[in-house]
């Protein structure tokens, strides 16, 4: 069974899904963060896949993939460092990046060796829907993976459906229309978070973009099964001189 | 739109041939969206045509010469003819798709337009109508572009527009883009983005190419007038994203016996890693919303290309040109830095005319391919050369 099913199974509430970009800040970073966020109880890790041409992500996000193409990231370090790591995380790990770094290494191949690398879902923020439909879906569905799509506060009601048709695990459903890291709450934000508590959807839905600590994760909670963070942890680990600590002190000020 | 007629125009789905699409973030859908489902009807209504038209005449200063370049037709034994997309307002072809868009953006009620721009030429040229029609006009531009272009840049804001430094990544010509398209995933509803070439996701190729277009289906009309001749041998054209080698191509392209020539910018030779001649240094990648040749590492991390002219410098192509080239129906030819700046002061020297540093390296191009005493070819000159005269006051 994928761990993301597990764990929707079992949870259905406060589910915290914390984004971190694979080689930041330091080359090995994932094999002290990963480790962390577990024993802190973060419930699904999105390790990002840096990118030169990050178009969907704020500065801090930006930042991050800069500094891990500067350390030398690459899609066959990242599944290396995560192969080191399976036998010791449990909870799922989700992959997001751009389509093109992933079409480079080839998508079939990207496929099966993010599964012998123990990921559970995929996220390609410029896959569209069609195309993934068209080609790439046999590949996700051999290897067990779950490809996840995003929905946003302007997507009409029929392509949240056939994103929701697309998707298994959960659907990423961005909170405003923004890059990552915004602080902009829309006029209608609360209007449209209840609206997608009244969707009637086969898949729970997660809230990204704009969540960044204990408020704001708890109001995501209110209507969806939970929320990802991603630019206020980056930001919290850059300067950071122990990261397991500021990990800790991070998750806990969120769940408290 | 159609499916049979990939060569110039795309299919249903946005594809020429293998390259073309839409891959942009959900974010982006509605609004790519509405412009897909809307731009053929906008641009092919009378309403539309009549103020397109009159904007091109009475504004835009078109039709643009077709000038028979004696001197140089003596030079190389045949006859030359240059396009002069220089003599447009603003200086250059790129005001052709601006009044374009800005219509466009009027018709689906967007008050606020986003433009990139890498030498300022776009930038300037999307002020421009922008100031005509009264709308907020805001043009994101590299840092490092910002600097080496400041009297574009003043262009810009005389012309109300206010000019956003793209600090990400290198900060040149591609991040401005990357920075325009962040700015339109947070400005869903009131914003138009204007691009400025052949590039991004479907629509836009095929919607620019067709804003170009005018500029072949004069020349078609001028030569047949002048010289009394149905179809050139050659037209030649620079490509960086394509737009003017679209406009100059776009009309001959089903016109088998036209000979298309595209001349990239090599910058100082393809081998050096200081080039910009995606053809040949490229690879098949997505970039800004299209999937086409992308200069990139074997990751599939974009690399920063290189080129003494800004308005080439760019890591991709549009994907009507990666077709003409996977194809072979159009040839791609590259001149170097020095070749651009040779052929510049030569066309100054000889004809009187000073081109842009773009225009250049398809002038740089007559002296690569062997021309016949009948042939009738046809060079665009996109540009003029104001914008460079810091440049080239380092050679004089």
């Amino acid at each position: 069974m994928n761990k993301l099913d597990e764990l929707f199974c079992r949870k259905k509430k406060n589910i915290l899904n914390i984004y971190c970009t694979a080689g930041y800040p330091a080359i090995n970073s994932l094999q002290t963060i990963l480790p962390a966020l577990q024993q802190q109880g973060a419930d699904i890790i999105e390790v990002g896949i840096p990118y030169s041409d990050p178009i969907a992500d704020g500065p801090v996000i930006q930042q991050s993939n800069m500094q891990a193409l500067q350390n030398g990231m690459t899609i066959p370090l990242l599944l290396q460092q995560l192969n080191s790591l399976k036998n010791s995380i449990h909870i799922p790990i989700i992959l997001m990046g751009y389509l093109n770094p992933v079409l480079q290494y080839g998508i079939e191949k990207f496929c099966k060796d993010a599964k012998k690398a123990g990921v559970s879902g995929i996220i390609l923020p410029d896959l569209p829907m069609y195309e993934y439909e068209q080609w790439y879906q046999p590949y996700f569905a051999k290897n067990n993976l779950h490809p996840i799509f995003l929905i946003s506060p302007q997507t009409s009601m029929q392509r949240i459906k056939y994103a929701d048709k697309l998707s298994s695990g959960f659907v990423y459903a961005v909170s405003s229309s923004s890059t990552t890291g915004s602080n902009k709450i829309d006029t209608g934000q609360q209007q449209y978070f209840k609206k997608l508590k009244s969707l009637k959807l086969k898949n729970p839905l997660l809230i990204g973009f704009g969540i960044k600590d204990k408020v704001t994760f708890q109001n995501a909670c209110k209507y969806t099964a939970g929320a990802i963070i991603g630019s206020a942890f980056i930001k919290a680990i850059e300067n950071s001189k122990n990261i397991q600590s500021t990990t800790a002190q991070f998750i806990k000020s969120v769940k408290q | 739109m159609n499916k049979k007629n990939t060569l110039s125009n795309p299919d249903t789905n946005g594809y020429y041939g293998q390259f073309g699409g839409a891959y942009i973030p959900e974010m982006l859908y509605p609004n790519v969206e509405e412009l897909r489902k809307n731009y053929l009807k906008i641009i092919s209504s009378p309403r539309f045509k009549k103020e397109s038209d009159t904007l091109l005449r009475d504004y835009a200063g078109r039709p643009t010469p077709l000038y028979f370049a004696q001197n140089l037709s003596k030079q190389f034994g045949t006859n030359i003819y240059l396009k002069r997309e220089d003599l447009c307002h603003t200086g250059a072809h790129k005001i052709n798709n601006t009044i374009g868009q800005i219509l466009v953006a009027i018709h689906l009620k967007k008050n606020r337009i986003i433009a990139e721009t890498g030498a300022g030429q776009h930038g300037v040229a999307t002020a421009t109508v922008c100031a005509l029609k009264g709308l907020e006009c805001i043009v994101y531009m590299g840092e490092k572009d910002i600097e080496r272009q400041a009297p574009n840049v003043a262009r810009m804001k005389m012309l109300g527009a206010t000019v956003v430094p793209a600090t990400s990544g290198s900060k040149t010509l591609k991040d401005a883009t990357n920075e325009a398209i962040r700015d339109w995933i947070n400005n869903p509803t009131d914003t138009h983005y204007i691009i400025g070439s052949v590039v991004g996701p479907h629509p836009y190729p095929d919607m620019v190419a067709r804003f170009q277009s005018v500029i072949s289906s004069e020349i078609k009309n001028q030569l047949h007038k002048q010289a009394g001749i149905k179809w050139p041998t050659h037209v030649i054209a620079c490509v960086g994203g394509g737009s003017n080698a679209a406009g100059t191509f776009y009309h001959f392209i089903n016109e088998k016996k036209v000979k298309l020539i595209a001349v990239e910018a090599a910058g100082c030779g393809i081998n050096t890693g200081k080039s910009a001649a995606t053809t040949q240094l490229g690879t098949q990648g997505i970039l800004h919303g299209s999937k086409s040749l992308v200069m990139q590492t074997k990751d599939g991390q974009v690399i920063e290309p290189h080129s003494i002219s800004a308005g080439l410098d760019y890591p991709g192509i549009g994907p009507l040109h990666a077709n003409l080239f996977s194809s072979k129906r159009a040839s791609f030819l590259s001149a170097t830095d020095n070749e651009a700046l040779a052929a510049a002061f030569h066309l100054a020297k000889k004809e009187g005319i000073i081109p842009a540093l773009e225009s250049a390296h398809a002038l740089a191009a007559l002296s690569k391919v062997k021309f016949k005493k009948n042939d009738h070819v046809v060079v665009c000159l996109s540009g003029r050369g104001d914008k460079d005269m810091d440049t080239y006051m380092k050679y004089l």
